[in-house]
């Protein structure tokens, strides 16, 4: 279900984002949206859809290279899920250090226990966490930040 | 055709008690499922039952929901196929029964497991569709979900051999919940209904779901009845469901209400028989059971308000080519195939059917719709299906991430705005009409 871009150009410094939901997860106005939005950014997005698994993710990840990877979810699952792919993400050579953000609504209690979620994700190996009430442009900070890279390990590899 | 069966009196009962609202409820644990469809059953409302599915059952994903109820993770619905039989039954015990029907909504492409579980728990209603279960809600082939719905029809049907009418909902009325304009949710529930047809089924519903305007919304519901009451078969036991409105959902209470006051008024304006119901808590959490019962109630009193008013003038309702459109797009399929399974495939594969915004593989992606000046939603772009000028899809032009965002909240928007303005003055129109208790202690 590779997607073609919906809308813009990719701007000469455009970075390449996989943007995916998780394996439990049909929704994708959040997806459609994001990519939008991230396009108009100027990057080039390639959207995987709905209810995709974590072997398809890990895959196309090793295969695509990204510069991130936006994992977006609402169903609340995205606790048990995220954890899981998280997880798989970085026990790959290829995965292991290709950031990783996870946002939307990731429990079913309306953010009652966001804190403790976030910290338990970002322990899992997520490079951030966004909650539901997050600026969705803040990934574009995020984005801007990779430019000036903290020490990371080697990438294995390609 | 045989009597028995939970959905089988449900029109007798709509003349009888009102219309009939039913919430969109399921928890993990077994206890607050069974909790929550006592309390349903206790409302003070005309109410049918209701067992929503979790996420992990509609993707056949059994392990995980095993996992996450031995880790006592709640999930997002009741994992029917997980809990098995003898827990279903000792949740229903007692509760379910022929005043109180139980129907289970889920959401599965590949809906085999289900079928099978729910029957052998003794229930004999639940929802779906080949179309309208896979393409919103999965990445599985249409082709292999239309099959599968196929089958799994044909053993539902299997109930009556045991004298019990199963009952099957269409959930084509919704696609994705927001941004399908009606002429196309129309034509796709009733094809589903005559797929469900073709493969045994006799007691079956059509919905449609609320989206921006209430007018168009009454014009789309009676094309909905008059394209069913020309294409089902004589032998078809058929209604009308309504769906409160399944887009981006108010964050007020009031506005969460105000809402749902509209879709019981559509739904009782219009002769439906059913009504399902939202939460003030749509827009940010799964509902807990109080929000469930208050929900059911306001929009059962809504009702009530509103068939006590004179009813509609059906010539206040202007014609705007919603009831062509269905029928074109409903024909144009039909002559692709003679299997109505096949012709789906067909017309898919064609663009015949394209659902706006819908990512899933085998749609062509190319229509889309947008809302006019005045709260319409209406075609921007038609893509290859045959319906072009008829009422709109020559507006084609880039909708970017901010007004894409603004049409899914439009909704959202209007209703919240009203509820605040309402409050502050505490004598608008929209309020003082059949207002509840429920909306009095939010004001
Ligand atoms: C439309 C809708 C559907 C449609 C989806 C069609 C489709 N293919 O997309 C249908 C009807 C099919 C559907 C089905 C279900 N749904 Co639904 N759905 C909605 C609804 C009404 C609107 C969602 C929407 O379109 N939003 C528009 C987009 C643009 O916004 P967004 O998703 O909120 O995302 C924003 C932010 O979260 C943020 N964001 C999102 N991801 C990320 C990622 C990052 C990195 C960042 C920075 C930001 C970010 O940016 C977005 C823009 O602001 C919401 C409730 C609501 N919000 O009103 C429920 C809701 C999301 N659904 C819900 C559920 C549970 C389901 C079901 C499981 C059925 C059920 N039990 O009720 C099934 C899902 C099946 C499955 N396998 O997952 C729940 C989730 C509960 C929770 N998390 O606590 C909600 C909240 C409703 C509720 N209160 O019960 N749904």
């Amino acid at each position: 279900m590779l997607m073609n871009p919906l809308n813009a150009a990719v701007a000469p410094r455009g970075r390449t984002v996989l943007l995916s939901s998780v394996s439990s997860d049909s929704h994708t106005w959040n997806l459609v949206f994001l990519q939008l939005l991230l396009e108009e950014m100027g990057h080039r997005v390639i959207n995987l859809g709905a209810c995709v698994p974590d072997e398809l993710l890990v895959r196309e990840c090793s295969a695509i290279r990204p510069d991130l990877v936006v994992i977006s979810t609402v169903n609340g699952h995205g606790q048990v899920d995220g954890a899981r792919l998280i997880g798989k993400l970085r026990s790959e050579p290829r995965t292991r250090d290709t950031p990783v953000v996870i946002g939307g609504k990731l429990g079913i209690t309306g953010g009652a226990e966001a804190d403790g979620m976030a910290r338990r994700l970002v322990s899992a190996g997520f490079s951030a966490v966004f909650q539901d009430d997050a600026e969705p442009a803040e990934i574009g900070r995020f984005l801007a930040s990779l430019d000036h890279p903290a020490p990371r390990h080697p990438v294995a590899a390609s | 055709m045989s009597t028995s069966g939970s959905f089988a009196g449900l029109a007798a009962r709509r003349r009888a008690a009102g219309l009939l609202v039913q919430p969109r409820m399921g928890f993990s644990d077994p206890r607050w499922m069974r909790a929550g469809l006592a309390a349903v059953r206790r409302a003070r409302a005309a109410t049918v039952g209701t067992l929503t599915l979790d996420s992990y059952t509609r993707v056949k994903d059994y392990d995980t929901a095993e996992r996450a109820l031995a880790d006592g993770y709640p999930l997002n619905g009741y994992p029917l196929v997980t809990h098995g039989p003898d827990t279903t039954r000792a949740v229903l015990d007692g509760i379910q029964g022929p005043g109180f029907p139980v129907q289970v909504r889920h959401g599965s492409p590949l809906p085999d497991d289900i079928i099978a579980a729910l029957v052998t728990a003794g229930l004999d209603a639940t929802e779906g569709g080949p179309v309208s279960y896979c393409l919103p809600y999965s990445r599985v082939p249409l082709r292999e979900a239309t099959a599968s719905w196929a089958r799994s029809c044909e053993r539902f049907a299997e109930l009556r051999d045991r004298g019990v009418e199963p009952h099957l909902e269409s959930f084509g009325g919704c696609m994705m919940g927001q941004m399908c304009p009606p002429g196309l949710l129309i034509a796709i529930t009733v094809l589903e209904g005559l797929f469900f047809h073709r493969h045994g089924l006799r007691s079956i519903s059509l919905s449609y779901a609320q989206q921006t305007d209430a007018r168009q919304d009454e014009e789309a519901v009676a094309a909905l009845r008059s394209l069913a009451t020309a294409f089902l078969p004589d032998d078809t036991d058929w209604h009308i469901v309504v769906y409160t409105y399944m887009g981006k959902y108010p964050r007020t209470h009031g506005g969460a209400l105000l809402v749902l006051r509209a879709a019981a008024e559509l739904a009782v304006r219009t002769g439906a028989t059913r009504l399902i119901v939202k939460t003030p808590a749509e827009s940010y959490r799964i509902p807990t059971i109080e929000e469930n019962v208050e929900a059911l109630e306001f929009a059962g009193a809504a009702a009530a308000a509103e068939a006590t008013r004179t009813p509609p003038d059906p010539a206040r309702v202007p014609d705007t080519g919603i009831a062509a459109e269905a029928r074109q797009l409903i024909e144009a399929v039909l002559d692709l195939h003679p299997d109505v399974g096949q012709a789906l495939v067909r017309a898919f594969a064609k663009g015949y059917l394209d659902v706006p915004y819908c990512l899933h593989s085998d749609n062509h992606g190319r229509a889309r719709g947008y809302i006019d000046e005045a709260g319409r939603l209406r075609w921007a772009s038609v893509g290859s299906m045959p319906i072009r000028g008829i009422t709109g899809g020559t507006r084609e032009h880039t909708v970017g991430s901010s007004e894409l965002l603004s049409a899914l909240s439009y909704v959202e928007r209007t209703h919240d705005l009203l509820a605040l303005r309402s409050q502050d003055t505490r004598t608008s129109d929209a309020l003082d009409a059949g207002t509840t208790a429920a909306d009095l202690r939010q004001a």
